[in-house]
């Protein structure tokens, strides 16, 4: 092989090949897909995101909670993602449409979240796992998020979102003091509490 | 006659390889600076991407020990690890060794090597920003490209002029053969910035819809070990096993059909990232063939390097380079197996989200190409120092250390992520269960990891000391055999 057109030729077209193959062409097949009503004139899913949640997302992003907890749901009977409660039904393309990132994740060290807004609607709960996760889950190795907390002193009456330790827990707060979760936290669980996988599409409806 | 005739052509063949080194000493000249420079930045990004991943390893089992920091979270020191060891460490030792194989293979000396030094400067000034965007929270959680975007371009141009030498070189090429080699570093120069590109461009500057960036992402991020890493670690393992043992591959042609089968297979592999996932089955299936068909190339090269090496396994022993290469080598034969079976569903359903996807990954990327890399140094730095390294001791220690090192983080998290996936697919096990059964198998890869970091520091001091000294004598440093001097012929 002396032919540098010859062998460069062949390098450019293998990896043109894959190129068009998987990436062009899933852009073209379907790249442009567009949110859908189960019967004419119902709500169309999936709904864009709005407001706080959006910028919860960011913090997610940021913290990086990807590299342990997916968001895909696989089909009844391919791993226990059903059976396990993490969605209703598999998911597919369309679910992930108004996802300027998508978050699919490789790795679940953690539970998948596509549905945890679904699984645990409770804000306080959230913001309890967040402060120190053993709280609300013995035995979790999920790292303590403390730096998404403040403490401040309690005015009049205790903020509505101030943490309530269960009985026991040692929390460094002293008498009078409050840990009231940051704007980036509320927002980080507001998103976390968008993620719901609570409608059909018609080509992935509920399993039975 | 015959013996006359003979006793010339012995000593027309000495005058031959007299010239012949003689101009090897001169391009290793021309290489000498931006060589070491590129080796010297590639060992302290090896260093910091080892320290963040003891950090990220130990605080998967002891986050409740860690300080309340936020640029200290998992997330982020994961990402820095993976960054600072595949565009620091990965990066400026490709472009160390596969630079110096091209110009070598070339016979031509390297034009303007202060060209390259600046754009060098310039790619680890990036990185050093890119890193440092990651901890600040900038990350971008796109795997394998997580640095802000801001530092993309600066990072694309510095590539550039860096492997536009490499291109150069090849077609100002004063000897009329092309070693497969050459074809391996030319076609990696070329896709690493086509994928890379192609990536930037579709996720993070103008993201596609939906999950569309998911198959792109992972059409890079496995193309990059595929197609940038691994035709690199396959190019030097090509060099250097005939080179160390003074003769030849064993056959041209299994060169060439390994070659073009991995360019042809490894391409479609990266779609087997996304099994049972959001995406076309039919991408899916693509993916599980490529993957499969993998092995064809792999089997080849083995073939290919095992017949070249055959009856001589005593030097693979004794040379350093030829010690470190070799275990790279047969590593790339089973984690490319490995790698092959993780992509049928039947396994894909278990090892899939685990931690034996991250034991496969170190596989490849560590006990794979970092070896070999790690055996071109062996076998570089001597001719641009012109002295020899100093200890046989610290290589022994370097090899030691790291190979039991990578051996238990593989078997340790492979083992532990298969259980982790059996219990992970029964839910009759609460998913917390599952959880801390891992508990033991990422403290082993702590310790592992341990273990490595311990071998590179053995590296590192062995490096700084032969800058330091001044051995020249008494020939290239070796294993000692069993009643022989360290240093023999």
């Amino acid at each position: 092989m002396k032919k540098f057109p010859l062998l460069f030729i062949g390098i450019f077209l293998t990896v043109a090949f894959s190129f068009t193959g998987i990436v062009l062409t899933s852009q073209i097949q379907y790249g442009r897909l567009k949110p859908v009503a189960i019967e004419e004139g119902d709500q169309r899913y999936p709904r864009e995101p709005v407001g706080l949640a959006q910028q919860g997302n960011t913090v997610y992003i940021s913290l990086g909670c990807l590299y342990c907890h997916s968001q895909q749901v696989r089909r009844k009977g391919f791993g226990a993602d059903f059976e396990r409660g993490w969605g209703d039904r598999q998911t597919v393309p369309r679910d992930y449409i108004y996802q300027k990132r998508v978050l699919l994740g490789t790795m679940r060290t953690g539970p998948d979240l596509m549905n945890i807004g679904q699984r645990q609607p409770d804000p306080h709960w959230h913001y309890l796992h967040l402060y120190d996760p053993r709280i609300t889950t013995a035995g979790s190795i999920m790292p303590p998020f403390r730096f998404l907390f403040k403490k401040q002193k309690i005015q009049e009456e205790p903020s509505p979102n101030a943490l309530k330790f269960t009985p026991g827990y040692h929390a460094p707060v002293e008498e009078g003091y409050e840990i009231v979760p940051t704007d980036r936290c509320v927002a980080l669980v507001q998103y976390l509490l968008s993620l719901k996988l609570d409608y059909e599409l018609p080509e992935s409806r509920f399993t039975e | 006659m015959i013996s006359t005739t003979s006793g010339t052509i012995v000593i027309e063949n000495e005058v031959e390889s007299v010239k012949t080194k003689l101009k090897l000493a001169e391009i290793d000249a021309s290489m000498r600076f931006p060589v070491i420079f590129f080796i010297t930045s590639a060992l302290v990004w090896l260093g910091i991407g080892t320290t963040f991943a003891l950090i990220a390893s130990i605080s998967l089992h002891a986050s409740h020990f860690f300080p309340n920091w936020e640029w200290l979270t998992f997330g982020r020191v994961r990402s820095a690890h993976l960054n600072a060891m595949a565009f620091g460490w990965g990066n400026n030792i490709v472009f160390a060794v596969a630079m110096w194989m091209m110009v070598r293979l070339c016979q031509t000396k390297l034009r303007f090597p202060w060209l390259m030094i600046t754009a060098g400067i310039f790619w680890n000034i990036a990185l050093i920003v890119g890193i440092a965007g990651i901890l600040l929270g900038q990350l971008t959680s796109v795997e394998w490209l997580e640095m802000p975007r801001y530092v993309s371009p600066i990072l694309g141009l510095s590539y550039t002029m860096i492997a536009i030498w490499g291109i150069v070189s090849f077609l100002y090429r004063e000897n009329s053969h092309v070693y497969v080699s050459q074809w391996y570093i030319l076609a990696a120069l070329f896709w690493f910035p086509w994928i890379y590109i192609a990536v930037q461009t579709m996720v993070i500057w103008f993201p596609a819809r939906g999950t569309v960036q998911s198959i792109t992402n992972w059409w890079f991020g496995h193309n990059a070990l595929g197609l940038w890493y691994t035709p690199i670690g396959v190019a030097a393992a090509y060099y250097l096993i005939p080179k160390v043992l003074g003769r030849p591959i064993y056959s041209y042609y299994l060169s060439a059909l390994g070659f073009w089968t991995l360019a042809l297979f490894y391409n479609w592999a990266g779609v087997h990232h996304l099994i049972g996932g959001p995406i076309p089955v039919w991408l899916i299936s693509s993916g599980i063939v490529a993957s499969v068909m993998m092995v064809i190339p792999v089997v080849v090269t083995a073939i290919n390097h095992h017949l070249t090496v055959v009856g001589f396994f005593d030097h693979v022993w004794h040379s350093p380079t030829l010690r470190f290469v070799v275990f790279g080598a047969m590593s790339y034969t089973l984690a490319s197996f490995l790698g092959s079976a993780m992509a049928l569903r039947e396994v894909n359903v278990v090892s899939h989200f685990t931690h034996a996807t991250v034991a496969h990954a170190h596989h490849g990327i560590y006990a794979f190409f970092t070896m070999v890399m790690f055996g071109s140094i062996y076998y570089i730095m001597p001719r641009m120092l012109k002295r020899e390294w100093p200890s046989a001791l610290l290589i022994s220690l370097h090899f030691w250390f790291v190979a039991v090192g990578i051996t238990l983080y593989v078997l340790g998290l492979t083992i532990g992520g298969w259980i982790q996936g059996l219990e992970m697919n029964n839910s009759q096990i609460a998913f917390i269960e599952t959880v801390k059964h891992t508990i033991p198998w990422l403290i082993s890869r702590s310790v592992a990891g341990s273990l490595m970091a311990i071998g590179h520091i053995c590296f590192f001091i062995h490096f700084l000391w032969m800058f330091m000294s001044k051995k020249t004598a008494g020939g290239p440093t070796l294993f000692k055999r069993a009643g022989e001097e360290v240093a023999v012929k």
